[in-house]
């Protein structure tokens, strides 16, 4: 038989390039409180429909609304605030650091400071987690001091990592917090691998991995969902679909046609879409996986609707590929901005705060960045031996790296 | 050699409950070469398990467990599988220690079948163990019986480096010399097959003279250790043979001993030659050695050809080939 057309490869094209107006008319935005909030013993395949909703608490008005809301106290939603702004005050300090010299290379998650943030403090502090390099509102959130942080994007004579690592790759065992690495994906799975260990011990701990839309391409995440399925492993699965993976939107990816949150149906697992930039859903949903978790219910997997705000990196120009303006049409808007709307709504927050608010995290981050640039920066002042090159490599160095460090001059 | 490292498993189970056992097939039925029956039985199915197929998974669970603190002990079914798992190998398992500066490690042994000699083509005969000697951060270890496997497999669990383990399949069940028209003897018969029950180790790094002699080293190792003996038995050679049973690190000082001593150097391994571990023994034998040797280095390997199934015993570096080699190292 033959074909009535020549054939013809489809290659997506996102709704919008440079030079034309934003569009995300593509983007369906449910009413906030509209999806349904299951037991966590619900079976998947009873909530196969969440993967394709959208799961928001907070409402036009900064109200918070349905059965999601976690009704956080006040306490908690300033906390939550002032480590989301600290994080975006952290990433605009180390972008501009970039740009003078002091370090080579930059990632900031400008728009994404709520998943980080909200999640690091639905989850139990002992709780191991396996980030992507965009969640620096883990350690932020979780306390760990940005001057360590700061050592490590310098590289200099304090870096733990002792500069083997490019910036923003932190890593803290202290925290709970992953070393970051480059092969984007291999952690996913290896956090699937640290939730069935958990499950092995009988310990109370359990995993959470973040992995970016554009990665889930990657074979590594499959792997990490039926292993997770099939062990029922103790693990909360992110996909983080903030539309780019450097200048290539997410249908590129495969989202053009579904949802990356339906990417976990195939397994048999329980699957969630929600905003992203929305402080309360995001802790309400990392609750509810939590405990599913915890309960020996087994893995979720939760697709987070976000939107890159800034550059994918120092190193990258989005005026090239996106138009301009569209950070500001994004429908979901800013978690740090609906987050402050909503303590406003609730009577416990006020404009002068939140520039006090402001102030004092720009200054924090200022004195910090001033302790870390007394350590060094990539540029100048001091920086760890070249003789530790050789260290790490194995726990005993061999005879052929004491030899390497001999030629070397060590 | 099956029984020897089922035992090092079993005792290394009961030493110590960190240690896991995992892989495709390896569970309840024990894995298709049976080096882990009873283990699940013993020791519980969240201990020893059935896995996906799926190599990259494999090794990232094990990556993640030992992150964790376990001690998993993982099964590639044939070594012409791993591939799948290189990523998980060469960019995270090798380097975890070093990029966290020693916050984290993967303290994990990935045994795997490797070499011809059973009619298994060009997909279950490989013997890729220079691709991981080429990985900073791996060792590489290969036994050639069954007293080394359970010592050395031991050393591999207890070792808090990751550890690629390749067993020589075609040694599973007795010293193969390359005859493969004559009959194998079983291990009982040899003095290697004999192995004590409990715990002990072989430490790696450690090559071990097979046979001494002075007139040429053979740096060998798996299954060509005994297919240089026949070699060297049937060329009537004095040659001193080295089973360096570790690749990385390898044991320097025993290469800069032997060669010091005998002047002349054959290297013989059964993977393909370019850019094979030879070619870097090669080369550190002529940086170590090079005022003591008397004739150019030989190489005796599998050809650079994929592994052919009907053509098995032509590819094969069998006793002739690897005596000539002896004949030629000796002729400079």
């Amino acid at each position: 038989m033959k074909n009535s057309f020549p054939l013809q490869l489809h290659v997506p094209e996102p709704a919008a390039r440079p030079g034309q107006p934003p569009d995300f008319s593509w983007v369906k935005v449910p009413a906030a409180g509209s999806v349904t909030r299951p037991d966590i013993s619900v079976e998947p395949a009873a909530i196969r429909e969440h993967a394709y909703a959208l799961i928001r608490v907070l409402d036009n008005n900064g109200a918070a609304v349905g059965p999601w809301d976690p009704k956080l106290d006040p306490e908690t939603l300033h906390r939550g605030l002032r480590a989301m702004m600290l994080t975006r005050a952290y990433d605009n300090r180390m972008f501009r650091a970039q740009r003078q010299g002091k370090t080579s290379f930059y990632m900031p998650c400008t728009g994404e400071e709520a998943i980080g943030v909200a999640q690091a403090m639905a989850l139990d502090h002992r709780d191991m987690t396996f980030p992507t390099y965009r969640q620096q509102g883990l350690l932020i959130a979780r306390g760990w001091p940005l001057v360590d942080m700061m050592n490590q994007v310098f590289s200099n004579s304090r870096d733990r990592l002792k500069g083997r690592q490019m910036p923003v790759m932190y890593s803290s065992k202290a925290v709970g917090f992953f070393s970051i690495v480059g092969n984007l994906a291999t952690h996913f799975p290896q956090a699937v691998g640290w939730a069935m260990a958990s499950a092995i011990r009988h310990d109370d701990r359990i995993a959470a991995g973040w992995i970016g839309e554009g990665a889930t391409a990657e074979g590594d995440f499959h792997h990490a969902l039926t292993f997770a399925s099939v062990y029922g492993a103790p693990v909360i699965l992110n996909i983080v679909n903030n539309q780019y993976a450097i200048s290539s939107f997410q249908g590129i990816a495969g989202g053009e046609h579904t949802t990356f949150a339906a990417r976990g149906l195939g397994y048999g697992l329980p699957a969630l879409r929600v905003d992203g930039n929305d402080f309360l859903a995001m802790h309400a949903v990392t609750s509810w996986a939590a405990d599913r978790a915890r309960s020996n219910l087994g893995p979720t997997v939760i697709e987070l609707l976000s939107y890159r705000a800034s550059a994918h990196s120092t190193s990258d120009d989005p005026s090239k590929y996106r138009p301009a303006d569209e950070a500001g049409q994004w429908p979901l808007g800013d978690p740090i901005a609906r987050l402050q709307a909503h303590l406003v709504a609730l009577g416990a927050w006020s404009d002068e705060q939140h520039s006090h608010l402001t102030a004092e995290v720009d200054s924090e981050v200022r004195d910090a960045q001033r302790e870390a640039e007394s350590y060094g920066t990539m540029g100048t002042g001091e920086h760890h031996s070249p003789a530790t090159m050789f260290d790490d490599v194995f726990k005993e160095m061999p005879w052929h790296l004491r030899r390497q460090r001999q030629e070397l001059g060590f | 050699m099956v029984q020897a490292l089922n035992s090092a498993m079993d005792v290394m189970m009961a030493r110590d409950d960190t240690v896991v056992v995992f892989g495709e097939d390896v569970g309840y039925f024990g894995g298709v070469f049976r080096c882990t029956e009873g283990l699940q039985r013993k020791y519980g199915p969240d201990r020893a398990f059935d896995t996906p197929i799926a190599e990259a998974g494999i090794l990232a669970t094990a990556i993640g467990m030992g992150v964790y603190g376990l001690r998993p002990v993982v099964e590639i079914q044939f070594a012409d599988y791993i591939y799948p798992a290189t990523d998980q190998l060469v960019s995270t398992a090798a380097r975890l220690r070093y990029r966290s500066a020693g916050e984290f490690t993967a303290p994990i042994t990935v045994r795997t079948p490797c070499g011809g000699g059973i009619f298994g083509g060009q997909t279950h005969s490989q013997s890729p163990e220079a691709i991981f000697t080429h990985v900073c951060g791996l060792k590489t270890v290969i036994p050639s019986n069954p007293y080394d496997a359970k010592g050395l497999l031991i050393s591999a669990i207890e070792d808090d480096d990751p550890v690629i383990f390749l067993e020589p399949k075609r040694l599973y069940n007795g010293p193969f010399n390359g005859h493969h028209d004559q009959p194998v003897t079983p291990w009982t018969e040899h003095p290697a097959g004999e192995v004590p029950d409990g715990h002990y180790t072989i430490p790696l790094s450690k090559a071990s003279v097979v046979r001494p002699g002075e007139g040429v080293t053979v740096l060998t190792y798996g299954t060509m250790v005994h297919v240089a003996m026949a070699a060297v038995a049937e060329s009537g050679v004095d040659a001193e043979v080295v089973d360096l049973r570790t690749l990385v690190p390898v044991d320097i000082d025993t290469i800069v001993a032997s060669v010091t001593k005998t002047g002349r150097c054959a290297i013989v391994h059964e993977a393909t030659r370019t850019s094979g571990f030879g070619a870097e023994l090669s080369a550190l034998v002529q940086e170590n050695c090079f005022y003591s040797l008397e004739a150019p280095i030989v190489r005796v390997t599998g050809w650079d050809t994929p592994y052919p199934h009907s053509l098995e015993w032509e590819y094969f570096p069998g006793p002739r080939r690897v005596a000539e080699g002896l004949r030629r190292a000796m002729e400079g």
